[in-house]
């Protein structure tokens, strides 16, 4: 199903940066709302956008968050301890709407059909989100979801995983708009020396399998392995790494300057990449 | 299906054939159950899911599984566990009333969590994966684990919630001592679901070689469904002893509830016989008003947790709410989805029983019939004292009413929990999440 009545925001975004006069993939930073407060968040966010962030995806804190390693539970635990909420991620989306990149919310399944799905879908529209990122919701069980995705105008942005079969790429690849978010490695969110190796397969993989943008996450955390994955993805995908300068930060203030300083860096890295010919 | 090879023994095919009989309710195939079950999992794990689900179906029809497990089962964990009938226990329940108990606390490891371990155990030698990783509460699917793990030559890495690990230090060693690993979960409420959480993130990562040799009737399609075909042995003999004992079914079944392998186990050969009444206790822990508990169907509201839609303990956001149970493999926050099926058609009937009442019901199996049951099972026991008003009016053609208890484990493992509650000894410190780290 390829949906090309609805617009796509993060798609249009990707196609912009892959069409300039010096075209690039796009650097994605994740971020979880709530951390290091509900407030903190929004200024984090627009830091990261300043410092040089294409893409924004806001994560909702979750009790149970069985794709995350350690430095995002530690963020997502202390949101929570600190009252976070879910309809904090929609202020804090419609906070950093007008910040110059279009805003994912990255949630685990549950928070939504407990909101209800299609309220969900209508709020973060009204907010002015761009999309989900579901990372433990299949096309397979997500019907509910891609009919809310269609009415109010949202991107579905689904994953596929080196251990995907060419079927599930290829019904994967038609459920999802935006783009398809391709998991580097088998594994939990983090930050690792190396990207894994069959991230590249993957990422051609997914395009044969008919997807016109795919996005890498999973272990990138240094500009070198943000160049690498520039080369042959559309979009590099970083969480860990910029939650690690929040967290170790002794203030706010010096925390936004650390994770400036890494964007910066990440985004330097985006901009050096010698691209692939598609 | 294949025709069974020449040469098998009976006694597998007639494993085979049970597992493969049934009426429509007892043989319902996954992913749903209704609107609860299903698949809500990370994609990497989609794969591993199917090639489960693959290999289980095809074990499922082939003889040979069915005769290696049945004979591990004789041979090894000691099936068929008798049926006892217990007067004197029976008196606490009401005039008249008789109660059996299904000993699955005489298997091997002492519950019936060794039915599904082996089963999965003989699966993974079939998938050609050679480490296996497991939750576990109480201890007893660790415990069951790490015994298949040993038998059958696998590595065995068991994650445990690090406040269950001091609740349950005997059984740590127990595994230890069997060639696992334990691996305590410090984080979030640091109990049984913190444990799965962690070996999700262990699985994905390394499901290449890796088996997640789920404990129980939750989590994703194939599991719900494969846990308790492995489980059904319990209902399939107690059905067939039943017959023997009393010429009749029972009036009722009766099982504890928490992720609820053992209760869909033995329900599931009753399913289709509506005349027998099917009651799931849930632990009540301090009472439902009080909101520490681990009623999912008296304080709870359907959700996803774990890769599969049920009931669920959460807040209004959908967060994950702490459980509360005296006994650790009751205190689990969500439910197998395809009890949420039979609770919301009204096949059976769940209540919660409270910290207390499961304590007294201890107490009087172990005095009146000189066996001291898992915490776990005197859930079930109390549930059938407090069913004993209602089962005398269940008297028909003047015969007693009966009801028949799984008692899914033995106590051993919680005497000094028992203790410490009755006031023969010191209670023992126990470690408490921090003030609002009850994620």
């Amino acid at each position: 199903m390829s949906v090309t009545d609805v617009r796509s925001a993060t798609g249009e975004k990707l196609a912009e940066l892959a069409a300039g006069p010096a075209p690039r993939a796009a650097l994605i930073g994740y971020l979880p709302v709530g951390f290091p407060s509900v407030p903190g968040s929004a200024r984090a966010v627009r830091t990261m956008v300043e410092a040089g962030v294409d893409i924004v995806e806001l994560g909702v804190p979750y009790t149970d968050p069985v794709m995350d390693g350690p430095v995002i539970q530690a963020a997502a635990n202390h949101a929570l301890a600190h009252g976070t909420r879910v309809p904090d991620t929609l202020r804090v989306a419609e906070q950093v709407a007008d910040a110059g990149a279009p805003v994912l919310v990255m949630t685990y399944w549950n928070l939504v059909l407990r909101y209800g799905v299609d309220a969900f879908a209508r709020d973060l529209a009204a907010a002015g989100g761009a999309g989900l990122i579901t990372p433990d919701l299949i096309p397979d069980e997500g019907g509910e979801w891609i009919a809310a995705a269609d009415a109010h105008g949202l991107d579905r942005v689904f994953l596929v995983a080196p251990s995907s079969t060419p079927e599930r790429l290829a019904s994967t690849v038609a459920a999802s708009r935006g783009f398809v978010y391709a998991a580097s490695t088998m594994g939990v969110t983090g930050e690792r020396a190396t990207v894994g190796e069959r991230a590249e397969q993957l990422v051609a993989d997914t395009r044969a399998a008919g997807a016109s943008r795919v996005c890498v996450g999973l272990g990138v955390s240094r500009p070198e392995q943000a160049a690498q994955v520039a080369g042959y993805a559309d979009g590099v995908i970083v969480g860990s790494a910029l939650v690690r300068p929040l967290l170790e930060a002794t203030d706010e203030s010096a925390g936004l300057d650390a994770l400036a300083a890494v964007v910066g860096g990440l985004a330097e890295g985006v901009r050096s990449a010698s691209r692939n010919p598609r | 299906m294949s025709a069974p090879a020449p040469g098998r023994g009976q006694t597998g095919r007639k494993m085979r054939d049970a597992l493969l009989a049934g009426g429509p309710l007892a043989r319902h195939e996954g992913p749903y159950f209704g609107d609860f079950g299903g698949r809500f999992v990370p994609e990497a794990l989609i794969g591993a899911l199917d090639e489960l689900e693959t290999h289980y179906r095809k074990a499922l029809a082939d003889p040979a599984f069915s005769d290696e497990l049945e004979r591990l089962h004789r041979t090894y964990t000691g099936r068929p566990s008798p049926i006892t009938e217990v007067p004197r226990f029976a008196r606490h329940v009401g005039e008249g009333v008789r109660v059996f108990l299904k000993r699955e606390d005489l298997n091997h490891t002492g519950s019936h969590k060794i039915n599904n371990v082996l089963g999965q155990a003989l699966l993974v030698k079939r998938m050609g994966k050679h480490r296996v990783i497991a939750e576990t509460g109480a201890g007893q699917h660790g415990v069951a684990t790490a015994t298949a793990a040993a038998l059958l030559d696998l590595e065995c890495v068991v994650y445990m919630g690090e406040e269950d690990t001091q609740r349950q230090a005997l059984n740590v060693a127990r595994m230890e001592l069997l060639g696992a690993t334990v691996v305590p979960v410090t984080i979030g409420a640091r109990t049984l679901k913190d444990a799965i959480n962690e070996a999700l993130r262990d699985w994905v990562a390394n499901v290449e070689t890796t088996h997640y040799m789920l404990g129980t009737v939750t989590g994703p399609h194939p599991f719900p469904e494969m846990v308790r075909d492995f489980h059904r042995v319990i209902g399939d003999e107690a059905r067939a002893q039943m017959l023997d004992e009393t010429g009749a079914l029972p009036d009722a079944v009766v099982a504890c509830v928490g992720g609820g392998s053992n209760a869909m186990g033995i329900f599931n050969a009753f399913l289709d016989d509506p005349q027998v009444r099917l009651f799931g206790f849930e632990a009540g822990g301090e009472g439902i008003a009080s909101g520490r508990h681990s009623a999912r169907f008296s304080g709870g509201a359907p959700g996803v947790l774990h890769g599969a839609r049920s009931y669920l303990l959460q807040d209004e956001d959908g967060q994950t709410l702490p459980s509360h149970s005296v006994s650790a493999g009751l205190d689990y926050p969500s439910v197998g989805p395809e009890h949420a099926w039979l609770h919301e058609t009204g096949r059976a009937q769940y209540r919660p029983v409270t910290d207390d009442e499961a304590m007294q019901a201890f107490r009087l199996l172990c005095r009146t019939e000189g066996i001291i049951p898992a915490i776990e099972s005197a859930h079930a026991l109390a549930g059938a004292i407090k069913l004993g008003a209602e089962a005398a009016t269940w008297a028909q053609d003047g015969r007693e009413p009966v009801l028949l208890v799984n008692l899914s484990g033995r106590g051993d493992k919680d005497v000094a929990t028992a203790a410490a509650w009755f006031g023969l000894i010191e209670p023992e410190p126990v470690l408490k999440a921090d003030e609002g780290e009850q994620l």
